[in-house]
């Protein structure tokens, strides 16, 4: 028989899609409707399996589907229209890629017809998408539309995580064709990333650890996101070698913060023992990180006397800023279990007292040192108190970017993966608010907190409203010194104190902002009140504005100073005026 | 002279440059050869030169060859990013197998008259470039060898009355009996 109306794989492009995600085991998505995604919103309506979560500006679904994704590690999913849908989209696309978040955005096109006629709300979505996600895809014909679909899922899952992009013109929206469910073959045979390291490398690497007298472990984000296996990997590697460890931003988590290895965060705005570690050390092992120019400093300084090995999944992250000696290209869970099977079997555990004296020293110049004060808050005692008042809940922290960012990355302990959300290598202000409402929706019953800052939240606010529509009880926690605080430290450091622009006048009234949206507001100026306003604020379960009024002109220390090395940090007590200057003397070129 | 202040470090590099020649093998789809270029501009590489065509019609496979100039480690790195793009199937370095030939073809439009016609047709049965245009006033010819000789030859052909050229960029494969 012919008749193909009794098919059940026969659909329109619409129904495609959202049974793909169905298939692909997707609950949540995020997204705004438009002229060329009706068809496909028409089929959402008439389903349940799929819940939508209307935003109300097309990036807020964009962070939204990044939060629901870092903190799974499922993939996020959004869904916009054509033109500026898609254009909405192409922040939280590079903030992706930057961060190797699994990202699949679905977005509408015009019909086929019309497309280069320069049509209403026609842009060239596939051309302006290309350099900001890990492949895209443009369809014009329904019967391609189940392969595609899959493999974005793959692609955007797999190896090196990262953004995908399928654009789906209106009329293959509308179009019947055949459906098939995901298989192997859908994925480009081109596409093969590599899992398991090379043996001989694994080898190599075991004897550097083994006869190290000076090591550190330095992980990434790729630990986190080639999940838990990973970090327990990690640990264990940690346990058995009696190495210290540091992370980068995106890595915090994947050791605990109250480790007793655990040396910080380090780069830029990493602890003073982070740093000098990496500098002195004779073997690093760097485990899904990428030596981005935040963490090395100087490159031609950065850690001269050591052997480096690095693990990644992408070979292209290897030899790019930094020469390393071993390289091992796979999935940093599956050649940490290598690593350490090797080690358990065939090494012993190299001595390294002597060094972990040495990093006791660096360790007591308390580098994260701040004067509190009786009169006004401090950012960083800010952060202390949320982190004392929520340590032991099952909390989720997202941020903005700028000074509370890293305030947040010093001064709060994360004890596992998959709980701190932030903008790493885009830097994307207005991040945090709208990834608080992905994570909210994916842990319903979780504490989200966005530590936010006053500019930064100004960028996304609007996702207030969606967090009230969908009884989302964010916590939004602003520090609010009034000013662009990470822009004003760098004037005040590096150009003359000249604040170009970096003061907010006409600063909202946050508790009436948060009010109008139908959610709460807070406001505290004094110390004293703090904790208690804290307190407060977790209690409450509905959407929050807290606006913790702070010291406007604190800077984040400690800091690697302008084209200085990891040993050459401006540490809190020395940053007095002169002190500043000297480092920043000419301001010979920053890290 | 101080640097200015910056956010970034600034470092110079004085690595010298290398020229390399790449041969890339990619799925022949919509947008791949300008996900290849857009990856040169977007992260601030040579193409010196750069051609293109499908090579396995059955497999819809493409055939890109791509002359860069780079320090060793950008060449090493524009390698890693060609291979992880998704329909990237190869990326083989033709300079470094040291056994590749390289080919490219120019059509060389000279004008002139008396003497310098026949200097023209002399010079061209030198290099074996064929006529495949003739005017009164004109020849087009038709020149096959590696970059060095096409640009020598071109060279010659300027006081003999050249008014433009066309090449196709250089083609490169592998010697011996086995495919890339």
């Amino acid at each position: 028989m012919n008749d193909k109306s009794h098919d059940p794989n026969q659909m329109t492009g619409a129904a495609m899609i959202v049974r793909a995600l169905i298939d692909h085991g997707v609950t949540d998505i995020f997204g705004y409707p438009g002229g060329a995604v009706l068809p496909i919103y028409d089929e959402i309506f008439q389903q349940s399996e799929v819940q939508h979560i209307l935003v109300r500006h097309e990036q807020g679904a964009g962070h939204a589907a990044e939060g629901y994704a870092r903190s799974t590690g499922k993939p996020g999913v959004a869904l916009v229209t054509s033109g500026p849908g898609a254009t909405n989209m192409v922040t939280p696309l590079t903030d992706a890629l930057m961060d190797s978040i699994p990202l699949v955005c679905i977005s509408g096109q015009v019909p086929t017809h019309l497309i280069g006629n320069d049509a209403f709300q026609e842009c060239d979505t596939v051309g302006i998408t290309r350099p900001c996600t890990k492949h895209n895809w443009l369809v014009r014909d329904v019967n391609d539309l189940a392969k595609v679909l899959h493999e974005a899922f793959y692609v955007a899952t797999t190896g090196r995580p990262g953004p995908v992009l399928v654009d789906v013109p209106k009329d293959v929206q509308f179009a019947t064709g055949t459906y098939h469910p995901p298989r192997k073959s859908d994925v480009h045979r081109s596409y093969a990333p590599r899992v398991k390291g090379d043996a001989t490398q694994i080898r190599k690497a075991v004897a550097l650890l083994a006869t190290a007298k000076r090591p550190v472990i330095y992980s990434g984000g790729g630990v986190i996101n080639s999940g838990p296996e990973a970090t327990k990997l990690l640990r264990e590697l940690v346990e058995v070698t009696g190495f210290p460890i540091t992370s980068t931003l995106m890595g915090l988590g994947a050791y605990p913060a109250s480790g007793k290895n655990w040396l910080g965060m380090l780069g830029m705005h990493g602890t003073y023992e982070a740093n000098m570690t990496m500098h002195d050390c004779d073997v690093m092992l760097c485990v899904g990180a990428r030596f981005d120019d935040r963490i090395t400093g100087r490159v031609d300084a950065f850690s001269p006397g050591s052997k480096k090995i690095h693990i990644d999944i992408d070979p292209s992250s290897i030899n790019k800023n930094i020469r390393v000696d071993v390289p091992i290209i796979g999935d940093c869970g599956n050649v940490l279990g290598d690593i350490l099977q090797v080690f358990k079997a065939e090494a012993k555990r190299p001595d390294i007292k002597a060094w972990w004296q040495q990093i006791a020293q660096w360790r007591a110049r308390n580098s994260l040192y701040y004067k509190k004060s009786n009169d006004v808050i401090l950012p960083q005692h800010a952060i202390q108190s949320l982190f004392e008042a929520t340590r032991g809940r099952d909390t989720y922290i997202t941020t903005e970017v700028g000074q509370h960012q890293m305030w947040a990355a010093q001064f709060y302990g994360f004890e596992e993966p998959h709980r701190w959300m932030t903008s790493g290598g885009l830097g994307t202000m207005g991040y945090g608010l709208p990834a608080a409402v992905g994570v909210q929706v994916a842990h319903p019953d979780s504490l989200v907190i966005d530590i936010a800052g006053d500019a930064s939240v100004q960028m996304t606010m609007q996702e207030m409203s969606t967090a009230v529509q969908y009884e989302l009880p964010i916590k939004i926690f602003i520090l609010n010194n009034q000013y662009m605080g990470m822009v004003r430290q760098w004037q005040q450091l590096l150009h003359g104190n000249r604040l170009s622009h970096s003061y907010s006048e006409a600063m909202p009234d946050f508790v009436k902002l948060a009010e109008a949206y139908g959610g709460v507001g807070f406001q505290v100026h004094k110390p004293g009140d703090l904790d208690g306003a804290i307190q407060e604020m977790i209690s409450v379960k509905r959407p929050v504005l807290f606006d913790c009024r702070v010291a406007s002109l604190e800077n984040c220390f400690p800091m690697i100073p302008s084209g200085k090395a990891h040993n050459e940090m401006l540490l809190p007590e020395q940053a007095n005026d002169e002190a500043t200057a000297k480092a920043f003397a000419g301001g010979k070129a920053l890290v | 002279m101080n640097q200015p202040a910056s956010a970034y470090f600034i470092e110079e590099r004085h690595d010298p440059n290398e020229t390399h020649t790449l041969s890339v093998l990619v799925q022949n789809e919509p947008g791949v050869l300008a996900r290849v270029i857009g990856l040169f501009s977007g992260r601030g590489y040579n193409i010196e030169s750069l051609t293109v065509s499908e090579t396995e019609s059955q497999k819809h496979l493409s055939r890109i060859t791509i002359v860069t100039t780079g320090t060793p480690m950008v060449i090493e790195q524009i390698k890693h990013q060609l291979d992880r793009m998704i329909p990237v199937y190869r990326v083989v370095d033709m300079t470094l197998t040291k056994r590749s030939i390289e080919r490219e073809l120019a059509m060389v439009k000279v004008r002139g008259l008396g003497e310098h016609r026949v200097e023209a047709l002399r010079l061209a049965d030198a290099f074996r470039a064929r006529v495949i245009d003739a005017t009164t006033e004109s020849f087009v010819f038709e020149i096959t060898g590696n970059t060095d000789k096409i640009n020598q030859y071109i060279d010659l052909m300027r006081p003999l009355g050249l008014v433009e050229v066309s090449r196709t960029g250089v083609a490169a494969i592998g010697r011996g009996p086995e495919g890339m």
